[in-house]
This record gives C-alpha cells, structure tokens and sequence, in this order.
C-alpha cells in the first residue's frame, strides 16, 4: 500500500512538470501580446515596453519558466498581470465557489441517481426501467445550458424564489450564497445524474448475471438481500470510476453553467485569463487543476481499493 | 403558535410597508465586461471607465451627456490668446477618499506621471503637447504646452486624464481613492464592484444614490434573466438587441436606444493588392447594404455612417449616400479595375458581438458581386497583435469607439494602410485651430476626404441599447464617452 501511494506521488509528480511545460510553451506560442491587451490600440511603443519591463515580460522565457515553476513549487503563485492581486487570492475566491457548486452537484447528482439505478436494475424490463432509461436519455440530450435557462425562467422570472444568477460572496453570508448556488447545482447535477444512473443500471445488472449471485441465491438468499449484500459493492467499482471523471469535470469544465448563471467560478477565470492573456494565472490554475486530476484518480484508485479486497493484495 | 405566526406576519408586513415608503437609494448596473482594474490611467479598457469615470474619479474637466466640455475639478479656466497656456483655478474644499486634501501639487502629480518615461498611460498622446506644468498656488495650476491644441481641455476630460494622489496612486488599481461622490466599497471580483456615497465630496447634496453595485454579466441572456428576476435595475448597454422589443412591451422597463461613439467599419488593408486600388474599394462600397447589416447585426438599431464620424457630433456630414448599394454599379467598378469575376481575400473577425454577425451578411453580400471573403474568428488578443499592430488581413469588422478620432487616418503605420498627405495636412490643421465653427469646417472637409478615397466601407454608429427599471432617472441615454456616470441617477419613486 505505502509502495503504491509513493509511485501514484511520482506519477503526480512527473504529470505536473510535463503539464506545466506545456502549458508555459503554449501560452509562449499563442499570438497575442499581453501588454497590447492591457494598453489597447492608441498605446505608444515606449509606454509598451514600460509595461513589458513591470510585467517582467522583456526576460528570456527560460528564465522566465524557472523562475515561475520555483515561485510554484514554494508557494508563491504570482501577481496576476491583469487583476494585479496575488493569484492564489483569485484562485482561493473562485474555489469558495467552484467547491461547494461541484460538491453540491456531485453529492445531488449520486442521491438521485445510484436510487434511480438501483430501482431500474431491480425492475429490469419493466415500466420502472423504462422509465429510468427515458430519464437517462432526456438528461443526456438536454444541454446542461438550455436546462439552467429553463430553472432561470421558472424559479427566478416567473416565481421570484431565487436569484438568476451572480454570488454575493460568502461574507455576505450562508443564506444567499447558498440560495446563489441552488439553481446551478441543480443544473449541473441532472445531466451527471443521468449519465451515472445508466452506468449503475448496467453495473448493477451486469453483477447480478455473475456466478457469485446464482450461488447466494442457491445458498438461500432472497433477491433483494443478494443485491445489497452482493451485487452492490461490486457494481461500485465503475460507478465510483464515473465519479471521479464527473469531479474532475465540475471542477473547471462548468464553465457554460457558470456563465448562464455569471458564477464568478474557476472555469470562467481560466477563460478569461486566457482571453486576456493573463499568463500566470492560467498557468497556476492549469498546473493546479492537473494536479488535481491527479489526485482525484489517486482517491479513485484508493477506493477500488477499499471496495474490493482482492485489488490490494496485488500490490499495484 | 398561532400567536407567533401572526407576528412575523406583521413584522414582513411592516418591513414591506417600510420598504415600499422609504425613497430607494440604490443602484444594481449591469455591465458585459468586468474591469481588469480600476485604474484608468494604467489600461485601456473601458470598464475600467464605465465603473471609475464621474464617479470614483474626476478630472479637470469632464464630458457631460451630450459630449460637451463640462468643469470638473477645476471651477474655470482661462486660456492664453495664442493657445500656448492655460490657467486653471481649482474647486476648493475637495477632499480624497482617504481624507486628503485636493490641492495643485496632485494636478502636477498626475500629469508628470502620465509623461514619465515609465509612464502606462494608454493615452499618452493626450500629455504629449504638455511643456510643463506650473502651481503657483494651491488653487491655481498653469499647463503650458509646445504648441496649440484645440481640443486640449476636451482631453482633459477623458477618464486617463483623472487627477490621482501621491500618496494613493499606486494601489488605485485594487484599492481606488479619488475625489469623486462614489467611493469604493469592495470588489467580489468576477461579480461586482460595490461603491458608496462619499460623504465628504464637494457637491454631495446633489448625488441622490447612497450605493451603486455594478455587476458583471457577459452572457446575453443571462443579462436579460438578470434584468427581468429583478437582480438589476438598470442594463445601460444590453447585450442582446434582438430581447428589447419583450422589454418595450413591458411598463416596468424603460427601452432607451442611444447612440455610442463606435463607428463599425468594414476595415481595408490599403497596402494590399488589389485593396490598394480605389476603384475596388469603392466597388466594395457599392456592394454593402448597410440597412442589412444592420437589420441582421443589430436587430435594425444603429445608425447608418458614410464617414468615421459621430452622427451626434455638430460638424457631422452624412455621406451615407457617397457610394449608394449598388451591385451593379460595384461588378462595373470591379470590372473597370481588372477583376471581372472578382478575387478571394479574408475577412479576420475579433469576438466582439457585432462583428461576426456583420461578417456573415457583409461577405454574403460580397459574394453577389464576385467576392469570396473567407471568414476567419480570431481572438480579443490575436485581433491587436495581428491584425491592429502586424497588419495581417485583407478584410475586418471592428468598431472605434474612442470619440473624435477621426485623426487616426493621418497615421500612416495605422493598420489600415491609408497614406495621403492632404488629409494629414488637414489634421495638423484641425489639431491647431482654436475657433470651434473653423474646427467643425474642416472635420467636414476632412470626413468628405475619407469618404471620396472609401478607405474603409463606413458600416453604422454603433448603438447604446439600455434598458432600466420605469421609475429610475438621470442614466446617459447615449454615451459621448465611455462611463457610466451615476452622478445624476435617482428614483423617481
């Protein structure tokens, strides 16, 4: 287990260095002056070269890349070029967002959908599976966008319960922030809750055709206490892998939600900063979000260990 | 219980009937961009403006609603008779928002910074024909300049020229201190810019609003959502032309369509063949129906323009019917220059709304009279480098929404290639004419000269598309400069 855990460290490792070289290569590469950004079509050469000179852009990019990945590595992120505040202050107020909408949505979207997974595997083609498997397209067809206009037009227009959209920040207080985030949880949720709920459908009934359940049965267990005891912790392992790519994406691939509901969250700062080419900070928040992936299918790993005993005598 | 119950039902009834007497005084403003920063003397952008100018900041002079040239931390001024001095008495008793004093020496401040040679003023030029800058005493300053400018104090006026502090200069880009009636609150950045009345500010009796929270919302409908669940009472620059009849209809909402400063052109690189040629160029003239392109950009508000110049200003000329649409008359032109079955060229759009939906009409007009244009999106960034600064096109959409810059023809490293040195000439001479009916003469002269060479194809006055809560007053119905002045905004009721 410890063996495992140092060689997944490795991995993450490696994954930040290779990432964080191609992104610095590929922010190098993109046409696009960020001084000219800043100062717009009238600025004069010299007021350029003024701004290049603050921004520490006129140095060689190697010197440049060392001197950014050893800031990184100690912590210190950067002034942003653009906002001119510190990038982890950024990064930190777009997570007080970004956080709790991600959790929120992937909490919401496995309380609907292993129920609803579970429910059409043990009505396995009847009306209730039917139903089920319908739900499951419709979320899969409906874009997340036009579903958020969708509870925007009915729960702020039409009812006035909540807000269409912005975050009062978290020093406003809990309650409105989160009443900010209901309508977007919930928009993000449903099509994951969709696409996790078929995935556990077929787990779920995959399970239930093993040998192991024709055994419990013969031994005498009824059919629903085979699928608790059984089938479920089995059918786990694909689902929980679905999860993590399903975390991994809220965490900055939220960025249509987040702009239907101008959520200031990560996925909109990533776009932005590259927009305007605020280097640093998509540097940051690319490196970050590798490593966050990283870490996500570090966990993944750690859980199949924990569900399925036979994973961790193999000493991966 | 039941006794419980109906106490809170009082007190909600009570805190309603409260609410509903009490005079509102404040102000939720929807903007499209946010601000990079708030410091207009240190970037480009014009939400740094649209949030700063009147209203945290204040210049000598400001640009009022009309686009005309107001005082503004100067009460008067007096101009020496060869246009070589000005001497500005400063409005006593005004104090920064940290509580300093305004006096001359933040006048000298400010405009030796803008000139320094570090200086990142996005406007540099402005300061450009300063010589030096004179305080004889705290209310007095006395700028001398190199040569005369008669449009200096309308200059003045523009948000890079806002008088800044020593002592809080630096840190204005995140924390904004100047002598305006607004001061700033806090910034939940990618959200809003909270600001509250300074209690301090010279004329504080005539501001009406006690906060002002500008929000950020790029996407269109959201935009619309946001206005109509109530989250904002104003939009002043709405985003979604083709929503503002749902808004006409309903009594809640004021509908007010003004116009911009942003002439939107059809771009030419002059320098490229077969662009270099006159008679193409006015061919491509001939083969745009503006009233098209802006039915299909615009959903049919803006005004169309012959000439890069403002339809509000008074020295406008409407040249719209220079070069009628005429696909006819443009095949013959074509024909006439060489090109009988046209030619291929590219048309590089930047992101801004208007100029994809413009593209698509102007080159499928295009294509009737033999011209392919191959549409290319490109990005804010690539568009400035590329485009504006290399000259890398044939073809773009764009608008210019500085006021009054004409002048940017007499540049010949401008990116549209036009070199002519009458028209520079003319310039130079508009530049040094102090007498405004002369002025106004030669802009004329000069929007005719562009006009007859068809340097670009002149599209239409980009419009300002607002839209505001029924019962909120004193909004900028067009927007002669970039802002969002609430200076003068209040409730009706």
């Amino acid at each position: 287990m410890i063996q495992f855990c140092l060689r997944r460290l490795a991995t993450l490792c490696v994954t930040l260095i290779a990432a964080s070289a191609v992104v610095f290569v590929v922010m190098e590469v993109l046409p696009g002056d960020p001084a000219v950004v800043m100062l717009g079509t009238e600025a004069q050469p010299e007021t350029l070269a003024a701004l290049r000179k603050q921004l520490g852009l006129d140095r060689p990019a190697p010197e440049r890349y060392v001197t950014w990945l050893a800031g990184f590595v100690t912590g210190d992120l950067g002034l942003s070029q653009t906002y001119r505040v510190p990038v982890s202050e950024l990064i930190a107020d777009r997570l007080a967002i970004t956080g709790p909408l991600a959790l929120a949505a992937i909490v919401l979207s496995t309380a609907i959908a292993l129920p609803l997974g579970l429910f059409a595997a043990a009505r396995h083609r009847r009306l209730g599976d039917a139903g089920v498997m319908a739900f499951g397209q419709l979320g899969l067809a409906v874009p997340n966008f036009w579903f958020g206009l969708l509870l925007v037009l009915v729960f702020s227009i039409s009812l006035g319960w909540l807000p269409a959209g912005g975050f009062p920040g978290w020093q406003g207080g809990i309650g409105p922030a989160m009443r900010a985030l209901i309508l977007p949880a919930v928009a993000l949720a449903l099509p994951q809750a969709a696409i996790l709920a078929r995935v556990a459908r077929s787990a779920i009934l995959d399970a239930m055709a093993e040998d192991y359940v024709r055994t419990a049965r013969a031994k005498g267990l009824t059919r629903r206490a085979a699928l608790w005891r059984h089938v479920l912790r089995n059918a786990m392992i694909p689902i929980v892998t679905i999860m993590g790519l399903q975390f991994s994406f809220l965490l900055a691939g939220a960025i249509i939600i987040e702009n239907v509901f101008y959520l200031p969250g990560l996925g909109r700062l990533v776009f932005q900063a590259i927009s305007q080419r605020d280097l640093i900070v998509v540097k940051d928040i690319v490196v970050l979000l590798a490593g966050t992936v990283v870490f996500i299918n570090f966990v993944v790993d750690l859980l199949y260990a924990v569900l399925d005993p036979r994973l961790r005598s193999f000493r991966t | 219980m039941k006794g419980l119950r109906s106490l809170v039902v009082l007190g909600v009834a009570l805190a309603w009937s409260h609410a509903a007497v009490a005079q509102k005084d404040t102000l939720a403003l929807g903007m499209s961009v946010e601000p990079p920063h708030l410091d207009p003397t240190g970037g480009a952008a014009g939400s740094i403006r649209e949030v700063t100018y009147a209203n945290v900041y204040e210049g000598l002079t400001r640009i009022d609603r009309n686009g005309r040239v107001q005082p503004g931390l100067a009460e008067s001024w007096t101009r020496a008779d060869d246009g070589l001095a000005y001497t500005f008495r400063l409005r006593g008793g005004v104090k920064f928002h940290d509580g300093k004093d305004f006096s001359s020496a933040d006048v000298k401040f400010t405009f030796d910074r803008a000139m320094a040679s570090d200086s990142t003023n996005a406007q540099k030029w402005i300061f450009a024909p300063i010589a030096g800058v004179e305080t004889p005493d705290a209310r007095s300053v006395v700028i001398k300049l190199k040569y005369p400018v008669g449009n200096f104090l309308y200059n003045l006026g523009w948000g890079d020229a806002v008088i800044f502090a020593p002592e809080s200069a630096a840190n204005n880009k995140t924390n904004p201190v100047g002598t305006g009636p607004f001061k700033f609150e806090r910034w939940v950045r990618g959200d809003r810019v909270e600001l509250a009345k300074f209690d301090q500010y010279w004329n504080k009796d005539a501001i009406k609003l006690k906060r002002v929270s500008f929000r950020f919302i790029q996407d269109p409908s959201a935009q619309v959502s946001a206005l109509r669940a109530g989250d904002l009472d104003a939009f002043p620059s709405l985003g979604a032309p083709e929503t503002l009849d749902q808004f006409k209809a309903d009594k809640r909402y004021r509908v007010v369509v003004g116009a911009t400063e942003g002439e939107t052109i059809l771009a030419i690189n002059n320098t490229k063949s077969p662009l270099n040629d006159v008679r193409v160029r006015r061919a491509l003239a001939h083969a745009v129906d503006r009233k098209s392109v802006i039915d299909g950009a615009w959903s049919g508000y803006g005004t169309p323009i012959g000439s890069h110049f403002s339809p509000l200003h008074p020295a406008y000329v409407d040249l719209t019917g220079v070069y009628p649409y005429d696909p006819a008359k443009a095949k013959a032109l074509l024909s006439e220059a060489g090109y009988p079955n046209g030619f291929a060229l590219s048309m590089r759009l930047p992101p801004f709304p208007y100029a994809p939906r413009a593209g698509e009409i102007v080159a499928a007009q295009l294509a009737q009279v033999g011209i392919k244009a191959n549409i290319e999106l490109i990005q804010a960034p690539q568009w400035l480098t590329q485009v504006f600064r290399e000259r890398q096109y044939d073809l773009t959409i764009v608008s210019h929404t500085e006021p009054l810059d004409i002048n940017i023809y007499a540049r010949d490293d401008y990116y549209f290639g036009y070199v002519n040195p009458a028209f520079k000439d003319l310039i130079a001479r508009i530049d040094r004419t102090l007498d405004d009916g002369e002025r106004n003469r030669l802009y004329g002269e000069a929007q005719r000269m562009i006009a007859t060479d068809s340097v670009n194809v002149f599209l239409f006055q980009l419009p300002k598309l607002g839209v505001w809560n029924a019962d909120l007053d004193g909004l900028w119905e067009n927007s002669p400069i970039q802002a969002n002045d609430v200076t003068q905004a209040y409730w009706k009721r």
